[in-house]
């Protein structure tokens, strides 16, 4: 690790303009992916706002009947939040289906929102990528492609996104609440949260430099039957090469998203319109516009067998 | 607001934090950088802590956080500002095991030993979420009490690598302590 200063923030405001005051610093919460990322010299922040101190770390009921998840609410906690479980059955299912329980219990919300791509390509300072140093070329093209996306990728970059929870989040409408340097308070939709790569693979969110999450909102619960099935290469603590979330009404509507094949979670209007006529219905959709990899091509089959599986789970359930 | 002090010239930031390690408060200046790892092993010199792939894969050292277990090579040691640590060392002694340490040996849970701490450590963090009703992946209904099953204890444990492949011993030495404990 390059060296650094550290502070202990007092206040979420504060903490965004101490990021804003030194160049080069960063945020640290759990710190899970941060440390892993500086040991490799990928990220190298000169100075470490801890932001643990906030108190940002309850989940409270809001007016419109919806949950608001402070930013340091711990993946464990989050999952096993009693009403999160009764009424967000997805949202547990995927904080479940991601990382290990030791990582779940150090890891927050927000962090959890930020994490970076596991590209391959990314992690090996020496390859090209332009994520990681803009302008030097993505070694992943042409390369082993294997996990990479299909949806939403550009020529500078391929990378997927890694977070479940990022997925359910996306299902449920979620909206993410943050405050600026300047103290002024702003709601991203999750939708609008996370970017596709284009021509700046670096810029990964809609946050401004110094801006703070604070929470994550979820609206008022929608019933249905809730579903995170996460294909992957073993049966625990693996990425997902792909992911479906959805949540399935009675009458075969809902809404469904997908991990693992894009740089941001995947959703699109139509294909939950497409639901009640079947998962060929819904994946043709979601998959309009993809582009495959001798490697990666399986993702789309994958899709289609996964939601195709998602949906007998919930008639079942119903 | 706290800081850590400036760098002057060929010197690095450096930061007090004052930690409590298995009952007995440590208060240390340490480099910024310093992982609660690194703080364990280098600095008071508890090595029952393992150092494996230093990048929270492999579970090798996982130790008790308030309570709870983590990576301790994936956080800082000034993050923890009066924080309770237990380590392996902490767990119980040569003349007098923790039930889990005691159970390892008796099912022969490991044979190079180099992820056992770890591996005790998170079976002890493990059997006290199920206790608290924390679901997991493999939990058939999340609105109900986890069952003890092997299937729950090897998705439970799957933070935790031992490249001897002594997973099933494992597995019933967790299983006989949450039996016991039931």
């Amino acid at each position: 690790m390059k060296p650094f200063t550290y502070e202990r923030a007092s206040s979420p405001a504060e903490a965004a303009a101490a990021v804003m005051r030194h160049p080069g610093a960063k945020f640290i919460a759990g710190g899970t992916n941060l440390l892993d990322l500086m040991k490799l010299q990928i990220e190298a922040p000169t100075h470490l706002v801890d932001v643990n101190g906030l108190a940002l770390d309850k989940v409270e009921a809001t007016p419109e009947g919806g949950l608001r998840i402070g930013a340091l609410v711990r993946n464990t906690a989050l999952a096993a939040d009693e009403r999160v479980r009764r009424d967000y059955g997805v949202l547990s299912r995927a904080l479940l289906a991601g990382a290990s329980a030791q990582l779940r219990n150090k890891a927050t919300t927000a962090g959890n929102l930020l994490q970076r791509t596991r590209c391959p390509y990314f992690y090996d300072t020496d390859q090209a990528c332009n994520k990681r140093q803009p302008g030097s070329g993505c070694s992943a093209l042409g390369g082993h492609t294997r996990q990479h996306a299909v949806l939403g990728a550009s020529q500078a970059c391929i990378a997927t996104h890694p977070s479940d929870m990022a997925v359910a989040m996306r299902v449920l409408d979620a909206t993410v609440e943050t405050v600026k340097p300047d103290g002024a308070r702003r709601v991203i939709p999750i939708a609008d949260f996370h970017r596709l790569p284009g021509d700046t693979p670096q810029i990964e969110t809609a946050l401004q430099p110094g801006e703070l999450i604070t929470s994550v909102s979820l609206p008022k619960p929608t019933g249905g039957t809730h579903i995170y099935r996460k294909v992957r290469d073993r049966a625990s603590y693996a990425f997902a090469l792909v992911s479906v979330a959805a949540v399935v009404q009675r009458d075969g509507s809902g809404r469904v998203a997908l991990g693992g094949v894009a740089h941001k979670p995947w959703r699109d209007e139509a294909a939950d319109a497409a639901l009640p006529q079947g998962a060929k219905a819904a994946a043709a959709r979601l998959l309009a516009g993809a582009r495959t990899t001798e490697d990666n091509a399986f993702k789309l089959p994958l899709v289609e067998r996964t939601l195709a599986a998602v949906l007998a789970q919930a008639r079942s359930a119903a | 607001m706290t800081e850590s002090l400036p760098s002057s010239a060929g010197s690095v930031p450096t930061a007090r934090v004052t930690l409590e390690v298995n009952g007995k408060a440590h208060t240390l200046d340490l480099d910024t950088r310093t992982t609660l790892l690194d703080t364990l092993r280098e600095h008071l010199h508890l090595t029952g802590t393992k150092k494996g792939c230093d990048h929270g894969q492999c579970g090798a050292c996982t130790v008790l956080l308030d309570g709870e277990r983590i990576n301790a090579c994936l956080t800082l040691a000034v993050m923890h500002e009066g924080a309770k640590v237990t380590t392996i060392e902490g767990l119980g002694t040569p003349h007098s095991l923790h039930p889990m340490q005691a159970a390892f040996v008796k099912h022969d849970g490991y044979q190079c030993g180099y992820c056992t701490p770890g591996q005790i450590c998170s079976a002890v963090g493990a059997l006290d979420e199920m206790r608290r009703g924390i679901p997991s992946h493999v939990s058939a209904d999340l609105n109900t009490r986890p069952l003890l099953s092997p299937d729950e204890l090897r998705e439970r444990m799957s933070g935790n690598l031992c490249r001897c492949g002594a997973y099933s011993n494992i597995v019933e030495a967790i299983a006989e302590v949450a039996g016991g404990a039931a």
